[in-house]
């Protein structure tokens, strides 16, 4: 079953001048059409400005399309009925980790879900004991997390958002604001969840190299879905992606330059053992 | 020097007044401030006093601490003292000099009132010394849960505090950060007189108040995608039970309470050294 599902989806915002009033309209999101199936891990990347966190947003209704339709598991994200249901499905994780932690305490941050809807008390108990046993900050959860790294602060947000059980989880540039350490702790947080849990993880990013994991990749360029296929496919294709301002991981980069000079390797390489063993075959 | 504000300090350690619950420290805190002023005899200081020295030990928080609590409200105290010494008439003039004059009713009435003043501020500080800013906030809000049938917003009031108390150390920082960055620019904080310095701080606050609304509108999201949709509906994670040592704490209240409001009563209101 398709976990998500968008229809010519648009998002429309007011453009104001300097003393508030409307000038115009800007497009954020531009007839887009995506499916992503149960389970998956797809991944969204494009520069900044390019729609990719306003999409996200729209996963979890915290933004409402202004045409066309959205489905997150089979709820229309327009019906105020189904709002709570859309939220709970579909979890989110922010880009800044100081500013979605709510709690004073690592653990009643991760209780804070669950107490919204209406779980009762032991039953927060478990989940928050398990979501923080998942995420590996259990030894953490009585500190404060003003005290954390902050890629310990993205795990406790990525905990925060599992206790609510959600089928698919968004991750909007969760790793933007932190240093390559921090980064790799939360990817492979990320990456244990979704082997662990079967949730639907969605990505958005601008790192290429966080993606070639992904069962699906979506290139996003002002608005509109221009590139859409695996990892190996979009990576094949380095002067489209230069085009739309993004950078290629460096061994596909080099990779591709030595094809283009008449070496015979596949394209679409994107691990440095690939290239690796593909030059080790050359005669 | 902001590092210095400490309202709603807490003294961590294991007692059973740490222990307690909230809703008994601020109950027991109030009725305590509201027996200061409930009697007016040297007999009743006496209990009193006992009773907050009783509390004081099994608080375990050390007395230096305490004390320590009391300088900033020494020259609130001073003036307070002064104003009852001199500006009190009595049947008996004490000392007299120039336009001043010393009855023993303003006596009396200044070393009571220093009293009351400094028990009032030991009293409520056990009761921060005692109990974290999160407890206190779910305290607040439970006690004042009946009044939300009059349409005061309680559970959002007591979520404003306990986020505020989050992000103040966050919000320290960055006041940090800004201030370092503006010095760098040659901003000079330190020199000039006062309207200086206050004309001085405009480049601090301008940008962490803009930060701070940015945090705020994150936050809000962060909040309403994790499914927040006010006080309805919502359960506790920590819910507050009374347990058998809270009902003793509001049973031995109740014993100190009576004790006051009989010694109020029937003891008069001189006994006193002259």
């Amino acid at each position: 079953m398709e976990m998500i599902q968008t229809e010519d989806l648009v998002f429309e915002y007011d453009k104001h001048d300097e003393e508030g009033n409307v000038i115009g309209k800007n497009t954020a999101i531009d007839g887009v059409n995506i499916d992503i199936e149960q389970g998956s891990f797809v991944a969204i990347l494009g520069h900044n400005g390019s729609g990719k966190s306003t999409l996200a947003k729209h996963i979890n209704a915290i933004l409402v399309p202004s045409g066309g339709t959205m489905w997150v598991d089979g709820s229309d994200t327009k019906d105020p009925d189904k709002l709570w249901d859309v939220r709970q499905t579909a979890g989110m994780v922010f880009q800044n980790p100081d500013n979605q932690i709510i709690g004073t305490i690592v653990e009643e941050d991760v209780g804070f879900g669950p107490e919204n809807l209406g779980v009762p008390t032991e039953d927060i108990w478990t989940r928050v004991e398990e979501s923080l046993r998942s995420v590996g900050m259990l030894e953490y959860r009585h500190h404060s997390p003003n005290k954390l790294s902050g890629g310990q602060k993205q795990r406790v947000a990525i905990a925060g958002v599992i206790a609510m059980r959600p089928k698919c989880i968004v991750l909007d540039e969760p790793t933007a604001m932190l240093d390559p350490n921090g980064r790799r702790e939360v990817l492979r947080t990320v990456e244990e969840l979704r082997k662990k849990e079967n949730v639907t993880v969605i990505l958005i990013t601008h790192y290429m190299e966080e993606v070639i994991d992904a069962d699906k990749v979506c290139v996003m360029d002002s608005g509109h879905v221009v590139m859409e296929g695996t990892p190996r496919e979009i990576f094949s294709r380095v002067d489209e992606l230069k085009k739309y301002r993004l950078d290629v991981p460096q061994v596909t980069m080099l990779a591709d330059e030595l094809q283009s000079r008449g070496l015979d390797i596949p394209s679409g390489i994107l691990r440095t053992e690939e290239l690796v063993e593909a030059l080790c075959q050359l005669d | 020097m902001i590092r210095d504000i400490t309202i709603g300090q807490y003294y961590p350690a294991n007692s059973i007044l740490h222990r307690l619950d909230p809703r008994v420290k601020i109950v027991c805190t109030l009725l305590f401030l509201i027996s200061l002023f409930l009697q007016k005899s040297i007999l009743g200081y006496v209990v009193a006093t006992l009773f907050l020295v009783i509390v004081i030990r099994e608080s375990k928080v050390p007395f230096k601490f305490i004390v320590k609590g009391l300088k900033p409200i020494i020259l609130l105290l001073l003036i307070t003292v002064g104003f009852n010494l001199f500006l009190t008439d009595g049947p008996v003039v004490l000392v007299k000099f120039w336009i001043f004059r010393i009855t023993d009713t303003g006596l009396e009435t200044a070393v009571y009132m220093a009293i009351r003043l400094m028990y009032l501020i030991i009293g409520s500080s056990l009761m921060t010394f005692t109990t974290t800013p999160n407890e206190l906030t779910d305290g607040i809000e439970k006690l004042l849960h009946p009044l939300n049938k009059i349409k005061v917003p309680v559970h959002e009031i007591a979520m404003m505090m306990s986020i505020a108390l989050r992000f103040i150390p966050i919000l320290l920082e960055e006041t940090d950060k800004i201030m370092k960055a503006q010095i760098a620019r040659g901003a000079d904080l330190e020199s000039g007189n006062i309207i200086q310095k206050a004309k001085s701080m405009i480049p601090i606050l301008v940008p962490l108040f803009v930060s701070a609304f940015r945090r705020a509108n994150d936050l809000a999201m962060a909040m309403e995608s994790r499914c927040y949709r006010g006080g309805d509906g919502r359960t506790k994670m920590k819910p507050l039970v009374y347990k058998s040592r809270d009902r003793m704490a509001y049973a031995a209240m109740i014993v100190y309470m009576v004790l006051i409001v009989v010694i109020g009563r029937f003891v008069p209101f001189h006994i006193w050294i002259f």
